[in-house]
């Protein structure tokens, strides 16, 4: 099965397909013995003794025996580990209520900040924005969330965003921009000093010195999500050229 | 399930932005944004899309027996309804204070102007009368429903055509539309509203308001014109205080967009009339209106249907061609999250990632625990091909295949309108329009 599997990495899969055991996997006798594992990613469901697929994208594969799904969507799920950008809904007792866009609110503790005591409480009203990540997120708890990391230390995380514009975009283009390095990233260098926070619930604050390159890299980021490599260059550097002119 | 809430910084940039005049999508304060009609295969049906805000219009009309105090003149019956397709906020079934004001506007709107002749709906006077029935349906909400719902309640009236009614002597007959031509009703004028938002205590004025400006604003002016500058309605909601010299202002606005709204609905009318005396209809294939054809991968198929394969390829050749295709497709993001198993993310170059995290820790706040190859998509390709036949559109409506749709563009949409400056943007949508015209 796992050659089978490795000659469609790179396909288009839609759900239904599906990869059985056929009778090209059976080892010949002149092998070491050790049958190959093959570890099924997100996208991927083993039933009995076929692979299915469960969700429409594209294979995709790692060293040595890792197999998965890529695709695009917007609804976010929560996943423990990950950080995301939350906004306060409500103050309750010794939580915060905070949406991130999910399916239900999570609740962040007053004491998950750092630095904070039963006494020293943090400065945050409803409305504010939290960077934070989820220490709980499956479908039978109420999820929650932190802005402190392992060690107590903030590490980034906590309320923000003095001035700047929050937008939706969609998961695909937000793992784009945290790849360690990313292309998207390097061109948005070569535009114009800005700042970023990207919350993997496909939400992104920026912030430029202006009002008008505030808006200009919003749209941008917007828009080229659905841009190929090469055209999305060729609309930055138009923008590069306007914004010598003005 | 409620729609997601605004944070204190957006409303804030929001505020910022309007006083230095800048709107969210590079639009000036007195602009519309793009308003596309389409007409369905019926009559009296309309599509309206004011920017991503899309309305649906339906006219019907009924024989019913008259009111008591005016038997000579039909009814007119005005629905509007906010589904929760259009947004998270609206719930089905219940009657919200968005759903009665916009309801009560649409009929002051339309039935106290007078702009129907509801003498001419008169069959058999205190007996049978037409009861026109007009239900507006909301798809998608960014803002400024009203408007969207105005101009798609009198297109669909404008393009409804009732049944032919015969009498002699005491005998009534209604012919049905395959015996007689059905007739247009008569309509006097069409009054259109414009709808303006203000800011800061009525300071600053934007019309045509997307959602995120409508959550910010103070109040609401709608203004119901007809392009002979007769007011049909005014209405102020919010509470703001407006001078008089600002409600002056905003009508001469309101006419001029007015006058262009109603020369948009006029020559999508004549569109829609002359393509369905080009054509006749052909059934199935032409009630799918183009965004929506999917299925045109024809060659996996298994089923073996012999009489069906001529009608399916004569469907498949009168489609759309299927949207080009990047010799190497490939798609972003990796499984996203294990739904329900609260484990870690373990797909992909997490590996690395944990011993940069170590190193680098960055301030700004970006985590690198995503773990995604930078690949660009073309797995949305049935918006690609609908961005790129949105281009093309404006010279395709004449030569399209499908006789049921006629499109037309007010304002051609551009992908990076935030880049051009103001004026710079102004003068190129007017210098676009006059060249259409």
């Amino acid at each position: 099965m796992f050659s089978i599997v490795k000659e469609r990495v790179g396909q288009i899969l839609l759900p239904g397909d599906e990869f059985c055991c056929g009778p090209q996997d059976t080892l010949p006798l002149t092998d070491s013995g050790r049958p190959e594992r093959l570890v099924a990613g997100p996208g991927l469901r083993r039933s009995g003794d076929r692979l299915l697929v469960s969700r429409s994208g594209v294979l995709r594969h790692k060293e040595p025996n890792k197999f998965w799904i890529e695709s695009q969507q917007r609804r976010y799920v929560p996943a423990k580990g990950e950080t995301v950008i939350g906004i306060v809904t409500a103050k309750s007792g010794d939580v915060f209520k905070v949406d991130y866009g999910g399916s239900e609110q999570a609740s962040l503790s007053y004491l998950a900040f750092e630095g904070a005591t039963k006494r020293n409480r943090p400065n945050v009203q409803v409305g504010d924005l939290v960077f934070a990540q989820f220490v709980v997120a499956n479908k039978d708890m109420e999820p929650e969330l932190v802005c402190i990391d392992g060690s107590g230390r903030a590490n980034g995380m906590g309320v923000f965003g003095a001035a700047g514009l929050l937008i939706k975009v969609s998961l695909g283009l937000v793992r784009r921009l945290l790849v360690p390095h990313s292309d998207l990233r390097a061109d948005l260098e070569q535009l114009f000093p800005c700042e970023l926070v990207v919350g993997m619930n496909g939400r992104i604050w920026v912030r430029a010195a202006s009002v008008q390159q505030t808006l200009i890299l919003a749209n941008l980021l917007q828009s080229c999500d659905t841009m190929t490599a090469p055209q999305r260059q060729q609309l930055f550097r138009r923008i590069q050229l306007g914004a010598l002119q003005d | 399930m409620k729609d997601t809430p605004l944070s204190n910084c957006e409303r804030d940039f929001l505020l910022k932005a309007i006083e230095e005049k800048k709107r969210l999508d590079g639009r000036q304060t007195y602009d519309y944004r793009k308003i596309k009609i389409t007409f369905g295969t019926d009559y009296g049906c309309c599509f309206v899309d004011l920017g991503q805000t899309r309305v649906m219009a339906q006219v019907s009309c009924e024989l019913v027996a008259p009111k008591e105090s005016r038997p000579n003149e039909g009814i007119m019956f005005f629905n509007l309804e906010l589904s929760p397709m259009a947004s998270p906020a609206f719930e089905q079934g219940r009657q919200s204070e968005l759903s009665v004001k916009l309801n009560r506007q649409l009929e002051r709107c339309l039935r106290n102007s007078k702009c129907i002749d509801t003498e001419s709906l008169c069959v058999v006077s205190g007996e049978k009368v037409w009861q026109i029935r007009v239900d507006v349906h909301t798809l998608n909400n960014d803002g400024n429903l009203m408007d969207a719902a105005s101009v798609a309640a009198i297109s669909a009236l404008c393009h409804f055509r009732r049944p032919d009614v015969g009498i002699q002597g005491e005998e009534v007959t209604v012919y049905s539309p395959e015996e007689r031509d059905p007739i247009p009703l008569s309509i006097y004028h069409m009054p259109i509203s414009v709808s303006f938002a203000f800011f800061q205590q009525g300071t600053y004025l934007l019309v045509d308001p997307c959602e995120r400006e409508e959550r910010v604003m103070d109040g609401l002016l709608m203004i119901a014109m007809n392009k002979h500058r007769e007011i049909c309605s005014i209405q102020s909601s919010g509470g703001i205080m407006l001078l008089k010299e600002q409600v002056m202002r905003c009508s001469k606005i309101a006419s001029v967009k007015v006058s262009e709204i109603t020369e948009l609905i006029n020559k999508a009318l004549l569109n829609d009339k002359t393509a369905r005396k080009a054509g006749g209809r052909c059934g199935f294939a032409e009630s799918m209106p183009q965004e929506r054809i999917t299925a045109l991968k024809m060659d996996q198929t298994s089923v073996e249907m012999k009489d069906v394969s001529e009608t399916v390829s004569s469907i498949v050749q009168t489609a759309e061609a299927p949207p080009q295709t990047v010799p190497s497709p490939l798609v972003p993001v990796p499984g996203v999250g294990h739904i329900g198993e609260g484990l870690r993310n373990t797909w992909g170059l997490e590996e690395e990632e944990e011993e940069e995290e170590e190193e680098e820790e960055e301030d700004d706040g970006e985590s690198s625990g995503g773990d995604s190859v930078a690949e660009v998509t073309k797995m949305e390709k049935e918006q690609h091909k609908d961005d790129k036949s949105r281009k093309v559109d404006v010279v395709e409506i004449l030569d399209s295949d499908e006789e049921e749709e006629e499109v037309v563009i007010l304002y051609p949409e551009t992908t990076k309108k935030a880049k051009n400056t103001g004026t710079g943007q102004k003068g190129a949508a007017t210098s676009r329009k006059q060249q259409k015209k």
